[in-house]
């Protein structure tokens, strides 16, 4: 019998919800576990990291992994996947682009561990501690104190293909069981497209898919533009032609436009079509490109923009760390928090 | 010589946990640890987002419990815009709630703990996952447990958009009315789900309560904290998911507070550790005593046991049933087993199916009135719901235009840490002695976290293997003496 490929799975900074996307195939689980051993977590099988390494270089067929690159734990065990397997593939929003957690890339890393440990309205933290990459206990009865590690946190949040090279991706936050479920069978069947291929959605806008999509007209024009809150939108009408932000038109499609069938807007969690160099300057573009002012207006241009204050949240909520703007700039290295952060 | 066992990793909802074992010269255990090596920020990359943003930002903390977060976030929203949402979408607000609950429980009592009790702690390990779980209970009821979840998560989809991280919710309502053919097919699930508890509950007293043995582990020692608990209760402290009054009993389960969510700062406060990346909530009015439990300390407990320790009882007829019988069998209240969650999950199991039964019913859930749109200017925002493994609180302030000023938000887990950092060391010095350490006793080390739900995560990880966990026993100087391998 040939030897069925070897599948792993691991997660770095996610939320579970890939896993959940997994478990969604539901019945299709048992046909999954018939075609491939599944390794979730590569840790599963020989966690021990020397052990994983003792593995033949190439012996795990194909690494699925999800979530972001936030800390050394994350980085060193990517690296040691990248080694032992044929084919990396980013798993979801986190992994291919940063994700949701990404926005943190807005802040210091100092600003982040200051926020949660001491200045959070419910902290009592009157030493000040913070968590530290070795803390030294003493135990009772014990002559020796006992040194306990915890990983760092690196600087900056990192796409899963900023720290390895990836072969292939799979959008959404997350993919959705028929997406997954493409790409799976396009893995399997062995004719892999050219690497760098996103596997599993569609080629074509979300709009392509959309149910109002016949109600968009040929070119939208907006005066004035609404945030979710605001306006209760009419159910069967293109979403972005009543001054919602919908992102559709820029984004890639394969969710099946749930979220516009719920009467919400895309919020781009499919990322960019092919060839797009940056999801978030596409989607200004875009937005710019269907104001219905001139360049002269500029007062009124501005009163338009200025009804929107979070741009970046809005075109950048799951491509951020991706960006070619990326966020913050010069991250401050502070001594206080470098017993914890591993700066680069 | 002292030594120090590293289990790294056991998998958690926020990445990979990690237990660190140390022992004396006997090699009996004198102190374990857990540590969550998890740190993303939310609370600080919520500053500058739009408050109607954060419904669909906060579910990526979790994506296994992502309606609780889209729940939270959706109230607070009510709360930042001062705006009362029409009947009819509270109502459904609830309803998808209890769908919610009531899969998410059944993936934890299946797929997590189901391998430990319907297929055995000392069972094989390679039986010893879901597979297992079919194989004993036979492939017909595996795939009807299976059947069962795809259909309420499919239900869920239908009604808010997405089922791992829903969008629907928006201040003062919902995006979108339930209609008609949606109203038929609940009510159709509603009754599947009502017999889909009661027979999850038999499975449970079949195959858990007829065994002597499980019913000694669950009441054994090693299992054991005397501790505070907290839930959200109504107005006669019947357990709620969706809303109500946050109560606190003592170890004596005897009522020591009981307040509404916006003065949660009086009454809970978080404490930091350095070897760890979560923090430990605690009750203020006691203090931080350090990892002891008693009446004399401020650990106190979330999720189902500590909900229905906290509550006077069940608001649905055969959940009251199954609650009474609990507290008879075990002794009385409060229980401070802590497998005595696996039970009271399934009693909650069977209040959602009860409570969704009701709602799917309610003439008022095909209401187009499902939505108004808020009109005052926001400052604060606190909400609060039942999140499968507890009480979870969001606390948002923004400008006048509705952009998130400081978040704070105190999530089940953070509740749950110090009760459970008691239980992996007291697990584990009672277990580990004279240096023996085998496959079973690390079992029952996993057991004792693992009853929390920490996360189905877990679950998704242990699927086709079950949970992974290796010890390292390394000596004070930090060489590397012997390692322990929990090959499932």
């Amino acid at each position: 019998m040939m030897e069925k490929p070897k599948v792993a799975w691991y997660w770095c900074a996610s939320c579970g919800g890939c896993e959940e996307s997994f478990v969604d195939l539901a019945e299709k689980l048992l046909d999954v576990f018939d075609a491939v051993d599944i390794v979730f977590c590569p840790v599963a099988m020989d966690f021990k990291k020397e052990d994983i390494e003792k593995m033949p270089d190439g012996s795990i067929t194909v690494a699925l992994i999800n979530g972001g690159i936030r800390l050394k734990e994350h980085e060193e065990m990517v690296k040691l996947l990248r080694r032992k397997s044929k084919i990396v593939i980013a798993y979801g929003a986190c992994s291919s682009w940063g994700g949701i957690p990404g926005l943190a890339n807005l802040y210091d890393i100092d600003e982040v561990i200051s926020r949660k440990y001491l200045e959070v309205p419910s902290i009592e933290n009157p030493n000040k501690t913070l968590p530290s990459h070795i803390t030294k206990v003493k135990i009772p009865d014990l002559p020796n104190e006992v040194e306990i590690e915890l990983t760092k946190v690196l600087p900056r949040l990192l796409p899963l293909d900023r720290v390895i090279e990836v072969d292939y991706y799979i959008p959404g936050c997350p993919p959705t069981p028929d997406v997954f479920w493409n790409a799976l069978q396009a893995i399997l069947s062995g004719k892999l497209p050219p690497k760098g291929t996103v596997l599993g959605a569609s080629q074509k806008s979300l709009c392509d898919e959309c149910p109002l999509n016949e109600t968009k007209p040929e070119k939208i024009l907006l005066k004035d533009l609404k945030r979710p809150h605001e306006v209760i939108p009419k159910p069967d009408e293109c979403l972005l032609a009543q001054g919602l932000l919908c992102l559709g038109p820029v984004t890639r499609g394969g969710c099946g436009a749930l979220c516009v069938k719920a009467n919400m807007p895309c919020t781009g969690c499919f990322g960019p079509l092919d060839n797009i160099i940056d999801y978030g300057g596409k989607a200004l573009s875009y937005i710019a490109s269907i104001l219905d002012y001139s360049p002269m207006e500029e007062d009124k241009l501005k009163e338009v923009y200025d009804k929107i204050p979070d741009w970046v949240g809005l075109v950048y909520k799951y491509y951020l760390p991706a960006s070619k703007f990326g966020g913050k700039v010069n991250i401050k290295k502070s001594k206080a928090f470098k017993e914890v952060v591993e700066y680069d | 010589m002292t030594k120090k066992i590293v289990i790294d990793p056991i998998t958690r909802l926020e990445g990979h946990g990690k237990i660190v074992i140390v022992l004396n010269d006997k090699g009996d255990c004198v102190k374990a640890y857990i540590q969550i090596p998890e740190l993303r920020g939310f609370e600080k990359f919520a500053e500058g987002r739009h408050a109607e943003d954060m419904p669909i930002i906060t579910p990526r903390i979790c994506g296994v419990c992502p309606t609780a977060h889209h729940m939270a976030s959706t109230k607070a929203l009510d709360d930042l815009y001062k705006v009362d949402p029409p009947s009819p979408a509270k109502k459904i607000r609830e309803l998808f709630y209890n769908l919610f609950m009531l899969e998410d429980h059944a993936l934890h009592f299946y797929i997590l703990a189901g391998p430990d009790f319907i297929v055995g702690p000392d069972a094989p390990k390679e039986e010893r996952n879901i597979v297992g779980v079919i194989k004993k209970v036979g492939k017909d009821v595996g795939l009807k447990i299976i059947g069962m979840r795809k259909k309420i998560r499919k239900m869920m989809e239908l009604i808010g958009g997405k089922t791992i991280h829903p969008v629907f919710g928006v201040p003062g309502g919902i995006s979108k009315p339930l209609n008609e053919e949606i109203v038929k097919d609940l009510k159709k699930l509603a009754d599947e789900s009502v017999e889909f508890t009661q027979f999850t509950l038999n499975i449970f007293k079949e195959v858990v309560l007829k065994n002597e043995k499980y019913v000694d582990l669950i009441t054994s020692e090693a299992y054991t904290h005397r501790t505070h608990y907290m839930g959200l209760v109504d107005d006669k402290n019947r357990v709620n998911f969706y809303d109500g009054m946050i109560r606190v009993v003592d170890p004596n389960g005897k009522e020591f507070a009981k307040f509404d969510v916006h003065d949660y700062l009086n009454y809970i406060a978080e404490h930091v550790e350095p070897w760890t990346f979560i923090t430990f909530t605690y009750l203020k009015d006691i203090g931080w005593k350090g990892f002891v439990d008693g009446e004399d300390s401020g650990i106190y407990s979330v999720a189902p046991l500590a909900r229905l320790n906290a509550a006077d009882g069940m608001a649905t007829p055969l959940a009251q049933e199954a609650y009474e019988e609990m507290y008879d069998t075990l002794g009385g209240k409060p229980v401070h087993h802590t497998l005595a969650n696996h039970w009271a999950r399934i009693i909650e199991m069977i209040y959602s199916a009860e409570r969704i039964k009701e709602l799917a019913n309610d003439p008022e859930i095909t209401s187009e009135n499902v939505r108004v749109l808020p009109t005052k200017t926001p400052d604060v925002g606190i909400s609060v719901v039942e999140a499968p493994r507890g009480t979870l609180i969001h606390h948002y302030e923004t400008d006048e235009r509705g952009v998130i000023k400081k978040a704070n938000l105190i999530v089940a887990t953070q509740h749950n840490a110090a009760r459970i950092a008691l239980s992996i060391d007291k697990a584990a010095r009672s277990l580990i002695k004279n240096g023996e350490i085998n496959d079973g006793l690390l079992n029952m080390i996993e057991m004792a976290f693992r009853a929390y739900d920490p996360c189905m995560a877990c679950g998704t990880h242990t699927l086709p293997g079950s949970m992974p966990i290796a010890f390292y026993m390394y000596d004070t100087k930090g060489n590397l003496l012997k390692i322990v391998k929990k090959n499932f």
